[in-house]
């Protein structure tokens, strides 16, 4: 088998909210790896968990939040056990992350050249002096003009575009082996989307880190990343490179996705369109959590995916993985997929469910 | 004919084809300041903008925040008072239109809004809120009101049951619907949206422009649709404006201005657009700085500051003429350097 070298892999992780409305399974079971040197596209709708999978990388959801079980391995190093002194450390030194409203996270009373050059000063043990020179130059790499008079001034003196070239000029202060963008140009204008995308490419380049990319737009994902993986109410649904992704989606909610966005240049009369909505993640069923709105199920006359929870298992090559019905079989079940690719699943099973006869 | 250089493109408007025809509009925000709260100075939201709407198609306004697309629709609806400039609809001056003719206006021109949340009264179930509209206007008996009510409902592809409801049972994509719904009820002739799907999933978004579209083959509504999204204003419209700092920048009907753009500002913004496809390569044009306030637009043409072919002595000094530069079909564009043949 092909060994990869991956920075980062996360098992089977699960992060609720304890609510007054019940548990939300926010991230409920995500398998995840990003390579060494690759830039890794996240994509999902609102709300299937992006942030607090990544937020729970680094440890940094709140109550009522809480990791309830899984593993989070960065280069080689288990981060769920590590004690606190040291996750600080990992946090400011090796893995960076960048968030969709660059001007909230920013602190609204520090100039902002101060704000980066504090960063160097905890971490490279710069003096003050040193650190505020470090910090300009690292406001004119990230393509700030008039870098020296720009750290003079605080935040909400910027636009929003100058505010997250600020908030990567920080998160790369400290040259992080892992970068975690959280929606990066989601609240920009796309003329400024296309400046700051460039400058994640050219910095990656450079520096050679690794990089995690989450977003909801898939043309986006098309343009930085090397690997994607999709996620739908919490968990990860498909994983493959981004050619793969785009040429032989093989989830249907990946397949429908990518159907119902008009694309630039590409008329259509009608767009496809997925029925219904997000699912919300209270007290999920033991089933699959796009079955409410999948075609595919009706089309094929599948009962075992409200039944059965599906798993994410290779479909063909190794470095493809679905989580669907339509390509695994169930022998517990005696269920045979249409797709199948004789790959098996072993499903968590309700003491209900009865294997159909064979 | 020949081009017709330096005539905003109202001046062939064709009462026939034409529902709306909008001149030298302008609408200027008063800034105060001071003790005295006098105005210190005028945001220029939209700065003498002019075009015409054709019965029965979707016209598209593009443009990034701020440029003034949003202050434009409600300006041509009378939400908002025109600082100068005409609005005609049907041929009539909107502006002179007295209370009855206005209020007949009124039901012809309607408008769906961005943020399905906030444009729902929470205390109305949405039966009520759908016939407003109809009450405020005295239409119809009660009973003929549930009647199109249920018609309206059906048509955006939600249940009768749903009347009974109030808005925070309902998810983002069905209350833009019942927004939807609430502008139909009324028949009207005219439907500004604005940027009508971009507060909803991307799973979403397509079941509402699949709507708007099949609603309009039905009725025969006109829209006017203000968005930011390329890509989403390419699959729904007929022609396209190009907005930038409160002026129009290029206009021409959708294969011409996708196919063909000429505006350096366009030609940016549609490279700038990443596509959903791995394999295409193209060559992207990275605009300088960031988009300059609207209370000070650099003089001359306002897109000179950013743009990559600008000329010095010329853009930075005088304000481009938005002319109609196409041969066979209209194409305007507001540039001094590109443009005198068709193709350049
Ligand atoms: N503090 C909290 N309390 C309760 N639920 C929460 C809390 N924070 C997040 N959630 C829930 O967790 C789920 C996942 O949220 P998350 O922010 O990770 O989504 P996301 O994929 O990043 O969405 P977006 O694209 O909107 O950023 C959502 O259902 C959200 O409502
Ligand atoms: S498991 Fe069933 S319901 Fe889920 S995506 Fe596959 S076919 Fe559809
Ligand atoms: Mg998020």
């Amino acid at each position: 088998m092909e060994t990869v070298d991956n920075i980062l892999e996360i098992h089977n992780l699960k992060t609720y909210f304890f609510t007054e409305d019940g548990e939300v399974h926010a991230v409920d079971g995500v398998d995840l790896e990003v390579r060494r040197g690759e830039t890794l596209g996240v994509v999902g709708e609102s709300g299937c968990g992006k942030s607090v999978t990544f937020m729970s990388v680094l440890r940094l959801v709140g109550m009522p939040g809480r990791i309830v079980e899984g593993n989070v391995v960065f280069n080689g190093q288990s981060l769920l056990e590590l004690p606190e002194s040291e996750m600080v450390q990992i946090r400011g030194n090796k893995i960076a992350m960048i968030f969709q409203q660059p001007i909230s996270s920013l602190n609204p009373v520090f100039k902002v050249g101060d704000q980066v050059a504090e960063v160097f000063e905890t971490h490279q043990g710069l003096n003050h002096e040193q650190a505020v020179q470090r910090a300009v130059e690292m406001l004119a790499q990230v393509g700030i003009p008039d870098a020296k008079r720009r750290a003079e001034s605080y935040p909400h003196e910027m636009s929003g575009g100058m505010a997250q070239r600020v908030m990567i000029a920080m998160g790369l202060a400290m040259t992080p082996e892992l970068l975690i963008a959280d929606e990066p140009t989601t609240a920009l204008d796309v003329t400024i989307q296309a400046q700051i995308l460039d400058l994640m490419r050219a910095l990656k380049e450079r520096i050679g880190m690794s990089i995690v990319f989450i977003t909801h737009d898939l043309g986006v994902v098309a343009e930085m990343a090397d690997h994607v993986a999709v996620m739908y109410a919490g968990q990860i649904v498909e994983y493959t490179d981004v050619g793969t992704i785009f040429r032989e989606p093989k989830m249907p909610y990946t397949q429908g996705l990518l159907g119902s966005i008009p694309v630039l240049g590409v008329i259509k009369d009608e767009l496809d369109s997925i029925p219904g909505t997000v699912p919300n993640l209270v007290d999920p069923p033991n089933a699959c959590r796009f079955a409410p709105r999948c075609r595919a199920r009706v089309e094929h006359g599948l009962t075992i995916c409200e039944q059965a929870e599906p798993q994410l298992l290779p479909v063909g090559s190794t470095t493809h993985k679905v989580r669907c019905w339509l390509y695994h079989d169930c022998p517990s079940l005696n269920y045979v997929a249409p797709h199948s690719t004789g790959i098996a699943a072993e499903p968590r099973l309700e003491p209900s469910a009865t294997p159909a006869r064979a | 004919m020949e081009a017709t250089v330096s005539q905003a493109p109202t001046t062939q408007s064709d009462s026939q084809r034409d529902l709306l025809v909008v001149k030298h509009l302008k609408k200027y925000f008063p800034v105060r300041g001071g003790l005295l709260k006098r105005v210190v100075a005028q945001v220029k939201a939209v700065d003498d903008i002019s075009f015409t709407i054709r019965k029965g198609e979707t016209f598209g306004l593009v443009g990034e925040s701020g440029c003034g697309k949003t202050t434009a629709g409600r300006t041509i609806l009378r939400l908002i008072e025109p600082t100068a400039g005409q609005v005609f609809f049907e041929g009539k001056d909107i502006a002179k239109a007295k209370a009855g003719e206005m209020k007949r206006l009124r039901r012809d021109m309607q408008i769906i809004f961005q943020d399905p949340y906030s444009s729902l009264d929470p205390r109305m179930v949405i039966g009520e809120s759908i016939a407003e509209g109809l009450v405020a206007h005295g239409i119809g008996t009660a009973r003929e009101r549930e009647q199109t009510v249920l018609r309206v409902l059906r048509d955006v592809g939600l249940h009768p049951e749903h009347a009974r409801r109030y808005p925070h049972e309902f998810s983002g994509g069905q209350r833009q619907r019942i927004g939807i719904a609430r502008a139909l009820a009324l028949r009207p002739k005219f439907i500004v949206c604005d940027e009508p799907v971009s507060a909803l999933d991307v799973s979403i978004q397509s079941q509402v422009l699949n709507i708007l579209r099949s609603l309009q083959r039905q009725y025969g509504l006109t829209y006017m649709f203000v968005a930011h999204n390329l890509s989403v204003v390419e699959h729904i419209s007929d022609r396209v404006g190009v907005m930038y700092l409160g002026k129009m920048m290029e206009l021409a009907d959708r294969e011409e201005m996708y196919s063909n753009p000429l505006h350096p500002y366009t030609k940016a913004l549609m490279s700038a657009i990443p596509i959903p496809d791995p394999n295409l390569k193209r060559e992207r044009i990275i605009l300088k700085g960031d988009v300059p306030s609207p209370l000070r637009p650099p003089p001359g043409c306002v897109f000179h500051t950013r743009c990559p072919i600008a000329q010095k002595g010329l853009c930075d000094k005088e304000i481009p003429a938005f002319r109609n530069v196409g041969q066979t079909r209209e194409h305007w564009i507001a540039c001094h350097l590109v443009g005198d043949k068709e193709g350049n």
